[in-house]
This record gives structure tokens, C-alpha cells and sequence, in this order.
């Protein structure tokens, strides 16, 4: 199985991203909330790890030669169902359910719900010590296959993240990439004044990884990055740090107050959507 | 509330202190953390659950050994030794081996992991619940030192391990009394998909359960002795410790059955129910645990739920407290957990 390689006629990765944005805005007016500023902060890095660096058959989601994609911050389900969909993992109809009642898209995202949905990660902090042990698992089973974990700066706050950053060091996983997405806020105000994490680089870089930090709304410099990350020689494992900035694609939501629940009013949707379309690079 | 002026607990070994019933006694120190639960000239086995574990493990390459740096207090070396290649030390990380378990089940693995019953319990216990139990992964999470099995103290001594994960969803929670039970029980929770915690008795494990007619069957509590008096419902080595007491409360003519529950979750209803509700018997439930949230509790709740009224309902468990450090022997007569102090309860509550 190899990677999702664009061609002539597929989609570019800034389409790509334009997409997950879309669907994730849609799915936003459809329950009247959500999580949009992550979900549009990140729709970069998902569109680069789906349409770029994972290996994956849309129609067996949990095909054995398949890469993993962790998603440790639960609350960000709403950006990768937007990505799932995009991916054909999900039927875009689907989207019209999102955060509904018996709905297989819930607010907060459970792998017992949603196909393609490797972890349950809503108790933040415990993506990277379920990816350490699939990916000792991956080894055990010679699979040549990655483990990505995407989390949150905010998550860098909790514990077991670094006894899982420490162990992957120590057994030199190099088929774990851990995604941290840098957007300076959690749900009590920015990162930096709940608890600092920075530096961010020499830290990972002391616990034994390969570390690189890019701007995470870059698609050239994301591609580099994951490009670099799974070429990287040694065992080590290997973490991408991606500054991204919240709600990144609709100016209107860029400049409002930052905060972890943006409230976008009801009537802001369609706004939303208009904004995001005037701003389609492709 | 300030503890920099005391009064501080202990201080009855200081010169010309304890009481009067104490002085002649000599004192016992602390045993080692990892002390045997065997009594003097007892017969025990050699760790059974690590011989258990490679027993099964030979056919199912899928068994890894997971631990948090305690491989050789819950015998999981045995199983390091037999197979180092399938033996992952996460170091004194007890969450990440929660979760790192987790990653494996993932992965298709069946991980046995262990670390003391304090810590996966009152430390990990998101981590099992999210990273394990939610998704009913097949991880095996077998703890030593449960309830009052070292006189280390409140740090080690755990004392709510069962009321902790009695909670927890899908998760199966297994008691085995002693060394032949402990091994038969290894066998079963592998055979067994899905999530389980299992209490661990390790090193030189007490052998009784050889001498009755009984096998370990999970889910299953059964009848080892049969008593016209006195019903005690136990897991655990309090098994054991009924047995016993049984045998002393027989000399006094009181007739004591002794139904073992090694399975706490999901609990034996029906045999439960059916023992309990033989007539003019008083039900004592017998624990190594808080008499809160623990077998007790769940006994006591199915016989109201179910409307089968025994003359009299007792619990034999430890105290809601943490509680002291010393001497095993010592701190099982003085919280009602050694077979004497069990007997003398059971006989002051039948005279009442």
C-alpha cells in the first residue's frame, strides 16, 4: 500500500484542506458549535497527513498494512471527521449528523463510534502511550508501517505524555511521529500562561527525538516536514511541532477574541463558509 | 489540619508504652514489603502465577509480559526469563503501561501486565478505564500486594483496590485464594477476551484448595465446604482464612460452609443467591478489603435486591481507615482479617 499520491487530476493539498475546512464549518452549523477555530487551525496538517504521507485503503479503514492515525485530542473529532469524509472513510452525507443523537460522529471522538477512528482520546494526554504501544506492536509484527499521534500543546501539560515521550526515546521508535499542534490555547486561556511548555524543541529533543517545528498552515513546509520525518535515518521517533493559527481561513474568525470555544452565532455560518470560499487558493 | 505537632501514630514501641495485654508479647517487625501470607510449616508453591503464565503463553505467541519496574515482585521475571524477547520493562511509568498495554491489545497482542495493586488502582485508573476498558481491549492487568498483603503502610496497602475498580465498566475483577487457584486462574483470564484485573499473590503462595474438590471456573463461586449454621462468602486468601476458622469454629460445634467467590466481577449471582437463601443461615462475607465497595457491598446489595433475607448479614473486611504499618501477622489480628480473629467474631456474633 503506498501513500495517497497526487495526480493529474486529483485534488491539491490546499484543495484538500479547503475541503476538510468546508465540511468541518458545515458540520459546525449543523450543531450550532464545536470546536471550528481548532478544526480550521489544523485542517492543513490533516490534509497533508491524509493526502500526502499515510498509507490507507479508504474502503478497509483498518486494514492491517495500514499507517495509524491517533487522535489523542478527542474534542478536535470535528476536523478529523471533516478529514475522514474527505477521505471517503466517511459518506459526506453523514456529515449532516454530526453531534446528533445517535449519531456515529459524536462532539468528542470514540473509536467505538467512528470508522477510521483508531483511540478514544477525549481524557487528554493519552494518544502518545497507546501510539508507544502500538508501536511496539507494529515492531513485534515486522510491519514497516507509522504510527502518527496528533495532540495538542495542551496536552503537553499532562504527565504521561512525557513518560511516553521518555519510553519512545528509549525504544528508539522510529516508526512513531507524533503531530503536536501548537495553537497557544486551552480551554483556561493561552498555553503559555496555564502552564508553559516552551521550549518545546529542546525538550523533545532531550527525551531523544528527532524534532522539527514548522509554521503547521504552510502546505510546502508541512510536506518537507513529514517528508523528512519518515526519511529520518536513525531510530529515533519523531515529533513535528506546527505553529497553526486558530480558525486560519476565515478572517472574520482569525481576528475574533481567541478563546478554546469559539461561539460563532447562528447567523455566522453561512458567513463562514462565504469567507473560506473567497479565500479558495485553487 | 497539621500533623508538625503530632500526635504522631506508632510511638507504643517507645520504652514503658503500650498496653497492658501487650507486654509480654514480643514485638514483630515489619517484614519485608513482599512477605509470604503462609503461615509456619505451611505447604506453598513457588510463583504460581509466572509459571502459569508461561504454561499458557507456550501456544499463544500472541501473551506479552508488560511491567512498571516491579517484574520481580509479581513474578512476571519468571516469565522475562522464559521469554525475554516478549517482556517489555516500561520502567516506573505506570501510566504509560497502562496505556503502552493498551497500544498492544491494538495491535493484536494480549498483554499481562503488572505493578502493585496500589498503583494500578489509584494511580492509572483513567488510563485503564479510556485507554482499555472503553474499547474493551484484551489486557490483563494482574497487581500483588492487594488489600492488607504488606505491612508497608497506606502507600502500598491496597485497601480499596476492588471499591476502585468495581466501577469501571466491562472490566473483570478476579480474587484467587491461593497458589493453585492463582495458577488456574492465569489460565482462565488468558482464555478469557476482554479486560481484566487480577488480584496477585505471589512469591511462596499458600497451597490449601489442592485438598478439596475444586477448580477455578471465571465468573464462578463455589461451595467448599458446606455449613448448616454459618454461610461465609469469600475470595481472596480470606478463603483460606474461613477454612481455618471453620475448622476451629467445628471444634465449638458451630458448622460453617465456606463459599469461595474468586470471580468479584461479574459476580455469581445464582450460586450467590441460592447459597444465601438456604434457610436459617447467617451470612458472613469475608474480604482483604475495605468493608466498603468491595464483595460485601455487592453480596449485601444482590440479597436486598433480590429479597432473600439471611437471620443475620456480617462482613469480615477491613476498616475504612488507612491503616498501620507493621507486621502482617500483627495487623491481621488487629483488624479481624487472621483466621482467629475471624473465628472470635463469628462465634461473638452467634452468642448475640
Amino acid at each position: 500500500m503506498e501513500a495517497q499520491q497526487p495526480l493529474a487530476n486529483t485534488p491539491s493539498l490546499e484543495e484538500r484542506a479547503y475541503r476538510i475546512r468546508r465540511n468541518a464549518l458545515r458540520m459546525g452549523e449543523v450543531q450550532g458549535q464545536g470546536y471550528i477555530a481548532q478544526a480550521l487551525g489544523v485542517a492543513d496538517v490533516l490534509a497533508v497527513s491524509y493526502f500526502h504521507a499515510l498509507r490507507y485503503r479508504p474502503e478497509e479503514p483498518y486494514a492491517e498494512d495500514r499507517d495509524r492515525f491517533l487522535l489523542s485530542i478527542g474534542h478536535y473529532a470535528i476536523a478529523l471527521y471533516a478529514a475522514l469524509i474527505e477521505a471517503g472513510i466517511i459518506p459526506e452525507a453523514e456529515l449532516e449528523t454530526y453531534g446528533t443523537d445517535d449519531s456515529r460522529l459524536p462532539m468528542s471522538g470514540m473509536a467505538s463510534y467512528t470508522p477510521g477512528m483508531e483511540i478514544s482520546g477525549g481524557s487528554l494526554g493519552i494518544g502518545l502511550g497507546i501510539g508507544v504501544g502500538m508501536a511496539l506492536g507494529l515492531k513485534r509484527k515486522n510491519s514497516d508501517r507509522f504510527v502518527y499521534n496528533l495532540m495538542s500543546d495542551g496536552e503537553l501539560d499532562e504527565g504521561p505524555t512525557w513518560e511516553a515521550a521518555m519510553s519512545a526515546g528509549h525504544w528508539k521508535l522510529g516508526n512513531l511521529i507524533c503531530i503536536v499542534d501548537v495553537n497557544r490555547m486551552q480551554a483556561d486561556g493561552p498555553s503559555t500562561g496555564v502552564l508553559n511548555s516552551e521550549p518545546l524543541a529542546p525538550k523533545w529533543k532531550a527525551f531523544g527525538w528527532h524534532v522539527q517545528r514548522v509554521d503547521g498552515n504552510d502546505i510546502a513546509a508541512l510536506v518537507r516536514a513529514f517528508d523528512a520525518a519518515r526519511a529520518h535515518e536513525a531510530d529515533q521517533p519523531r515529533v513535528i511541532i506546527c505553529d497553526t493559527k486558530m480558525a486560519k481561513g476565515v478572517p472574520f474568525l482569525e481576528t475574533r477574541e481567541k478563546s478554546h470555544f469559539l461561539r460563532v452565532e447562528k447567523e455566522e455560518w453561512q458567513p463562514a463558509i462565504a469567507a473560506l470560499d473567497e479565500g479558495r487558493t485553487s | 489540619m497539621s500533623r508538625t505537632k503530632g500526635p504522631w501514630r506508632g510511638g507504643n514501641a517507645q520504652a514503658g508504652l503500650g498496653t497492658a495485654a501487650d507486654a509480654d508479647k514480643p514485638r514483630l517487625t515489619t517484614s519485608a514489603m513482599i512477605a509470604s501470607l503462609a503461615a509456619e510449616g505451611q505447604r506453598t508453591s513457588p510463583a504460581p502465577f509466572g509459571h502459569a503464565l508461561i504454561e499458557v503463553a507456550q501456544d499463544r505467541p500472541e501473551i506479552v509480559g508488560m511491567t512498571a519496574d516491579l517484574s520481580k515482585y509479581t513474578d512476571l521475571h519468571v516469565f522475562a526469563q522464559q521469554y525475554p524477547d516478549r517482556f517489555y520493562q516500561m520502567g516506573m511509568a505506570e501510566q504509560l503501561l497502562m496505556l503502552a498495554a493498551a497500544g498492544m491489545a491494538h495491535e493484536g497482542f494480549v498483554p499481562f501486565v503488572t505493578t502493585y495493586a496500589a498503583f494500578a488502582s489509584r494511580r492509572t485508573f483513567d488510563f485503564i478505564s479510556q485507554g482499555i476498558a472503553e474499547e474493551g481491549l484484551n489486557v490483563k492487568i494482574c497487581c500483588a500486594l492487594p488489600g492488607l498483603t504488606t505491612g508497608y503502610g497506606p502507600s502500598h496497602q491496597a485497601t480499596e483496590d476492588i471499591a476502585i475498580f468495581r466501577g469501571m465498566p466491562d472490566l473483570t475483577i478476579v480474587d484467587p485464594c491461593d497458589a493453585l487457584d492463582t495458577a488456574q486462574a492465569t489460565k482462565a483470564i488468558a482464555a478469557h477476551d476482554g479486560p481484566v484485573y487480577m488480584r496477585l499473590l505471589r512469591g511462596k503462595v499458600p497451597l490449601v484448595l489442592d485438598e478439596y474438590d475444586y477448580a477455578f471456573e471465571l465468573g464462578k463461586a463455589k461451595l467448599i465446604r458446606d455449613g448448616a449454621d454459618v454461610l461465609v462468602i469469600s475470595s481472596g486468601f480470606m478463603t483460606m482464612r474461613a477454612l481455618e476458622a471453620a475448622s476451629r469454629l467445628a471444634a465449638d460445634r458451630v458448622d460453617v460452609g465456606v463459599l469461595h467467590a474468586p470471580t468479584i466481577k461479574p459476580l455469581d449471582t445464582e450460586t450467590i443467591l441460592r447459597e444465601a437463601g438456604r434457610a436459617g443461615r447467617m451470612v458472613v462475607v469475608a474480604e482483604n478489603h475495605s468493608e466498603i465497595g468491595g464483595l460485601g457491598e455487592a453480596v449485601a446489595a444482590l440479597l436486598m435486591r433480590e429479597g432473600v433475607r439471611p437471620p443475620a448479614f456480617r462482613q469480615v473486611a477491613l476498616p475504612d481507615a488507612f491503616l498501620d504499618a507493621g507486621a502482617l501477622p500483627t495487623l491481621h489480628d488487629r483488624y479481624g482479617i487472621s483466621a482467629d480473629a475471624m473465628a472470635a467474631s463469628i462465634k461473638g456474633w452467634l452468642s448475640r
